[in-house]
């Protein structure tokens, strides 16, 4: 199991690494992966590729027409043909002109819409497959993995894939078609000029590519350097009480002219790179379009071409300068889509290290009878040592257990083993005789609570994150819990009650009322085990004792775990239990342990004799 | 995919068949977006904007000339072509010598165009980017000056989004509007050399214009609302996707995977539909275009090929007019972009304007002295009033003084005052009446310089910066050495974690010190405060639980950390309170008792009653333990 689990997170901080330096076989499976996810919508993609050769097809007949019109109007039908019957031709070429115009535009409105549309699907369909992806993987994918990071992959990487169809694909083909039916049109009315016409298309694709490639690495970078930008404005701001208590307003000051600066260098950089790019592809597209008319002008003049052709010609680059162009923006929507695509499935590949084992069945709850059978522990990436070695104890319906230690001596990591949110590396943790790793997560988890240390309040009302595990829980059930807690008056006394909403743009709770709403919260679960790990911490003793009285009954029906440093809201429990690195080294109720005259003592009564002393032996040097 | 079926098919929960809804919701209770689009013209917002771009009038100047020269040459290009099918190439025979001398007006046409390209879109480009890094420092530098108030009052993701955001917009908006100077420029030439060229063809040519023009602004409104819609759909939905995976533990320890992934199925679903709009909406103008675009070519052949025939127009002249058709367009579809893109800049520079126009209320007066070196010390308070919001005072009539080197322990229920009173000392604030006076000086008479060096404040919650562990201890001072910020974090009892962490005092703090234990992070801010080496040590004491073992070695450095200066704490721990020579009681406003432990406790008053209680803190004590103070909220 705990391979499995190292697996998961070896293979989350390979990801970000491989798809930075995706060599060239992975970067076309990521592509040709992200093409069979757009198949899937065969119609849609039928429809823009259709709609795409009927464009291009159209567009490419427009500098014919406009040729077709340009000798007509010299009367060069056919050689000598009556007035009216040369206008005659031109009102049919006009009418076939505008009708190809139409359908044109027709064409590429569909172009348009169904590519934007099979991207905007694709992009829902890893939307949902992202967010399921990682609300189940476990918790130490999410120990290892930077958050940011994750949003990033679900925001902008998402974009780089979903873009890929619409500004790679349907893009390359429209050029091919272009470039390939346009060549072979020129070359076979007229060679020379034909492959003069077409000269700077090399050109112009090339200097495009490089500078769409150098554009992105330069972006890359320029987003880190305005990231750094970002980091001092934002710590500043959030820190400015700071700032202003050490007058270190210059020095901020000039922290920002530096990440500022070396922001602003490169982002001229840039402009200077993309304006040389731009203006030289316009310069090599006018040169072509000169040596065409001074080639074709002299065929003309020679007899050999006529002015209608010349002026297809001219036509026909116009068209052809803009796709021919706009290739960078391709080359750079392959180059995204396939960093982008690798990151992005890697992340969906990944496999769940915490799952249901196979034919796995819900717990049932029974007795109600916790076991912990010489439980060990090591946290993946850890080296192999152990944070928890060796547990075992076992409690009944109505006990309570009490937990207590020094920090890092593995308290909140038992405490996260047994609703599984990380698998065991040794021994056995049970429920009514059902070991947790052979029942559904979901019913273990709805019969394990964890009141964290420091819990998550969701951006939304109160009652909202009460009923977070039942959202269908009635309005009674609600109130009683947020009583239970010690809440329910305090909600009472805001304007919106129970109403208000939590968090930066509502109300902000102190430390006590976040931790009192999280109790409140995990009491709608009514779970056969209880845990509160380091729960009430900021919670004043006295409410404390009322949180207490009020959970009495609550706790009758089940095992209740409390974790805390502070040795009276554990004093009263059944059975007490002093970890030290991973290991239970004293045990026993709360008299059993002073009498024992151990560290369960000596952390008595360094917390309950007066300040003075303490301070004293404190000022000795300890 | 597999998993996402299997959720739809997933088995419902209890009371799901009641047709209620849930009380429950994803990402959605976030800001709503500000103010999108302003007016499109504000004659004072656009003379602030102005007053940044100003110092580079020459640059402005150059690239306005160059975006002419630009246009001009653009507009030249179809003129020389059908000139050079005129005179060079229909009337040709033998002598070549119009089609070469067309040529070389083409050569020099597009070398004018390339060098005018180059010169516009540099300049420009550069020019704007000056500017907006420009608004950025005017805006970050005023910040750090207004008042703590505006600060307090104002989240700093607000703040960020002005010097991110809004600058941008600016940004854009600076580049549109010079090159729509070109568009505009373009759009007039082209009307008026198809006029010159040929006044009854270009009328009837130039006759669809005011079709697309009409199009457009019928179609801008509701095309912008589909947009706005769209981005809107788009945060949301992100904003429901970031919070997923910021709480994904609670979601989990919940089991909530379900739920939340239909929820966020329904915003998923919406921001695809609203994409699909907007795609709607954007695409529909293509084929309109393009038929106007076929229906005035339609007309150049009808009309001006049997002008050609008729011998009454050169066929070069029609061959023109074909090229500009393919042009025409351009401008317009630009310029009424430039329409959003100005409302979007209105709109943004109100914004900027309005942080820039935050009033500075706290700055050294004229002749303000410099707190010298050895001033004793000493702090006092009299009769000080002062409060936030006018009528409202927080504190009333403090009196108060703490002599050189002693240690006063403010104390008082939450709401009393203390923390107010601890920012006077360093001016945070003004007082309303009374003065603050720091080794004799009222501070209002001192630099806020000298003042700050004198003063060193340690906050509750400990900020540090990211960068490494000696930058910020040494964060006030920072020609300190490495021996002397070695020796303040032994002295507080940092140094051996310092030295434990992977690179010692090199190593690199993640934000906001998010690689520190809080312990340890508090031992920090102590040292960084002992550096500073002020004479005066203004301390908020941490509320947080912190294990008995940490506390202990944070009683200590405190102990350290006042050794030798006036200190001003506000405590919260006993074992601080009782260290102290001296105990003020504040209460709503007003200091009630003054006096040590002893003296104290024989009054009989508030500080016997609340230490009786053996709370572990003074702060989060249950409002009915504090008869005299009226029930925070009401509660029953």
């Amino acid at each position: 199991m705990t391979t499995e689990a190292a697996t998961e997170t070896a293979r989350a901080n390979d990801a970000v690494a491989r798809a930075n330096s995706a060599h060239w076989g992975q970067g076309v499976g990521t592509l040709l992966r992200i093409t069979r996810m757009t198949l899937r919508h065969p119609v849609q993609v039928a429809i823009a590729v259709i709609a795409t050769f009927l464009a291009a097809g159209l567009q490419l007949w427009i500098p014919r027409l406009l040729g077709e019109a340009v000798d007509q109007a010299q009367g060069i039908v056919g050689g000598g043909i009556a007035a009216e019957q040369a206008e005659a031709t031109l009102w049919t070429t006009a009418i076939i002109l505008l009708l190809v115009s139409i359908g044109r535009g027709l064409a590429t409105m569909l172009q348009n819409y169904f590519a934007e549309a099979v991207g905007h699907t694709v992009g829902y369909a890893l939307r949902l497959a992202v967010y399921e992806k990682l609300q189940r993987l476990s918790f130490s994918f999410h120990d290892r993995v930077h958050t940011g990071d994750l949003i990033t992959l679900g925001m902008l990487d998402l974009e780089g894939v979903r873009m890929f169809f619409s500004t790679g694909l349907i893009r390359m083909l429209l050029l091919a078609v272009l470039i390939g039916v346009g060549a072979y049109m020129l070359i076979s009315t007229d060679l020379v000029p034909g492959l003069l016409a077409l000269s700077f298309v090399p050109f112009v694709a090339w200097r495009s590519s490089v500078t769409q490639l150098r554009l992105r690495a330069t972006w890359l970078t320029l987003q880190e350097r305005l990231s750094i930008l970002t980091r001092v404005m934002e710590e500043n701001l959030g820190g400015i009480r700071v700032v202003r208590a050490f007058a270190a307003q210059l020095y901020e000051l000039s922290k920002f002219d530096r990440a500022s600066r070396s922001a602003l260098e490169l982002a001229h950089e840039r402009v200077g790179i993309r304006v040389r790019n731009t203006s030289t592809m316009t310069f090599s597209f006018f040169a072509a379009m000169g040596l065409v008319l001074w080639v074709g002008g002299n065929k003309v003049i020679d007899g050999e071409m006529s002015v209608g052709t010349l002026a297809s010609f001219l036509t026909f680059m116009t068209i052809l300068q803009m796709p021919v162009r706009q290739l960078g923006l391709m080359v750079n929507s392959f180059a995204r889509a396939s960093t982008c695509g690798s990151r992005l499935f890697a992340l969906l590949d990944l496999e769940l290290a915490v799952r249901d084992a196979p034919g796995a069945e819900d717990l049932v709850v029974t007795e109600g009878v916790l076991t912990f059978e010489d439980v060990r522990f090591a946290y993946p990436g850890g080296g192999g040592q152990e944070a928890i070695g060796g547990v075992s104890f076992s409690a009944r319906r109505g006990e309570t257990i009490g937990i207590v230690g020094a920090p890092g001596s593995g308290k909140t990591t038992l405490a996260h083993l047994i609703p599984r949110f990380y698998d065991l590396s040794g021994g056995r943790i049970l429920i009514d005789g059902q070991d947790i790793a052979q029942v559904t997560l979901d019913s273990l988890r709805r019969a394990v609570a964890v009141v964290q240390q420091d819990s998550f309040l969701f951006t939304t009302t109160i009652e909202n994150n009460i009923a977070y595990a039942d959202p269908w829980a009635k309005e009674t059930r609600i109130e009683r819990a947020s009583e239970f807690a010690q809440l329910h008056n305090y909600v009472l006394g805001l304007p919106m009650g129970y109403d208000t909403i939590v968090g930066e743009r509502g109300v902000s709770l102190s430390g006590g009322q976040r931790q009192r709403l999280s109790i409140a919260r995990a009491l709608m679960l009514k779970p056969a085990v209880m845990v509160f790990d380091d729960s009430t911490a900021a919670i004043d003793a006295g409410t404390e004792q009322r949180i207490r009285s009020a959970l009495k009954r609550f706790a009758r029906d089940r095992v209740t775990l409390i974790i805390s440093h502070r040795l009276s809201s554990l004093m009263h429990a059944d059975k007490i239990l002093f970890l030290e690195a991973g290991r239970v080294v004293e045990e026993g109720t709360h008299a059993e342990l002073l009498a024992l005259n151990g560290r369960y003592r000596a952390l008595y009564e360094l917390q309950v004799r007066p300040g003075d002393d303490v301070l004293a032996d404190v000022g000795e040097g300890r | 995919m597999a998993e996402i079926a299997d959720m739809a098919e997933a088995e419902r929960d209890e009371g799901r068949g009641t047709g209620r809804p849930p009380k429950a919701v994803v990402g959605s209770h976030l800001e709503k977006e500000e103010e999108m689009f302003g007016r499109a013209f504000d004659g004072r917002i656009i003379s602030r904007i102005w007053a940044f771009v100003s110092p580079y009038r020459a640059r402005v100047v150059i690239a306005v000339l160059a975006v002419l020269a630009f246009t001009g040459s653009q507009l030249l290009i179809p003129l020389i072509i059908g000139r050079a099918i005129d005179n060079g190439i229909v009337a040709g025979g033998l002598d070549r010598s119009g089609l070469v001398s067309a040529l070389v007006a083409f050569g020099v046409v597009i070398v004018v165009n390339f060098g005018a390209s180059y010169v516009q879109e540099t300049v420009v480009g550069r020019l704007a980017e000056d500017v907006l890094f420009d608004m950025r420092r005017a805006m970050f530098a005023h910040l750090q000056k207004v008042s703590l108030s505006f600060m307090d009052r104002t989240e700093v993701g607000r703040l960020m989004s002005r010097l991110q955001g809004d600058v941008n917009s600016m940004q854009e908006f600076l580049e549109t509007s010079v090159l729509s100077v070109g568009d505009i420029v373009l759009l007039f030439g082209i009307v008026g050399v198809m006029l010159w060229l040929d006044f009854r063809l270009g009328l009837l040519t130039l006759s669809v214009m005011p079709i697309l023009f009409i199009v457009r602004i019928v179609w801008l409104p509701r095309a912008k609302l589909a947009f706005m819609a769209a981005h809107q759909a788009n945060s949301t939905t992100n904003g429901a996707l970031a919070e997923g995976i910021h709480g994904v533990r609670a979601v989990q320890a919940m089991g909530r995977q379900k739920v939340n992934f239909e929820l966020y199925d329904d915003k998923a679903r919406a921001n695809l539909r609203a994409h699909l709009l907007a795609a709607k909406y954007a695409q529909v103008m293509v084929p309109i275009v393009d038929t106007l675009t076929g229906m005035a070519m339609a007309v150049v052949i009808v009309v001006g090929g049997s002008m050609v025939l008729n011998q009454s127009l050169e066929i070069g002249v029609m061959v023109a007019f074909l090229f500009y058709i393919q042009r025409f367009f351009d401008p317009i579809r630009s310029l009424t972009m430039q329409y959003s893109v100005m409302q979007r800049a209105m709109a943004s520079g109100q914004r900027i304007t309005e942080v820039l126009d935050v009033p500075v209320d706290i700055e050294d007066r004229p002749g303000a002295m410099v707190l010298p070196d050895d001033m004793d010390g000493s702090v006092r308070f009299e009769n000080v009033t002062f409060g936030y919001r006018k009528g409202q005072p927080v504190l009333k009539g403090v009196s108060f003084s703490v002599k050189p080197g002693e240690t006063v322990a403010l104390v008082g229920p939450t709401g009393s005052g203390k923390t107010s009173a601890m920012a006077l000392v360093h001016r945070f604030y003004d007082v309303w009446e009374g003065r603050v006076t720091v080794g004799g000086h009222d501070v209002r008479d001192l630099t806020q310089d000298s003042l700050g060096r004198q003063v060193a404040m340690v906050l509750q919650e400990p900020f540090l910066f990211t960068g490494t562990v000696l930058e910020n201890i040494r964060y006030h001072k920072q020609e300190a050495s490495l021996a002397e910020v070695m020796d303040a974090a032994r002295a507080v009892g940092a140094h051996e974690f310092i030295t434990a962490l992977p690179k010692g005092y090199e190593t690199e703090l993640e934000q906001r010190g998010g690689n520190l234990s809080l312990g340890q992070r508090q031992l920090i801010s102590f040292a960084r405060a002992l550096v500073a080496d002020a004479k005066i040590l203004v301390l908020d004491e941490a509320t947080a639980n912190i294990d008995s073992y940490t506390e202990m070695q944070i009683q200590k450095a405190l102990l350290r950390l006042l050794e030798g200066r006036t200190g001003l704490v506000i405590a919260h721990r006993l074992a601080t309170i009782r260290g102290a020579d001296r105990i003020i009681v504040l209460q709503n406003g007003e200091v009630v008792e003054n006096g040590n432990h002893d003296a104290l406790m024989a009054q009989r008053g508030l500080y016997a009653r609340l230490y009786s209680m053996n709370y572990a803190s003074f702060d989060d004590m249950p409002d009915e333990l504090l008869p005299d103070v009226p029930p925070v909220g009401g509660a029953t």
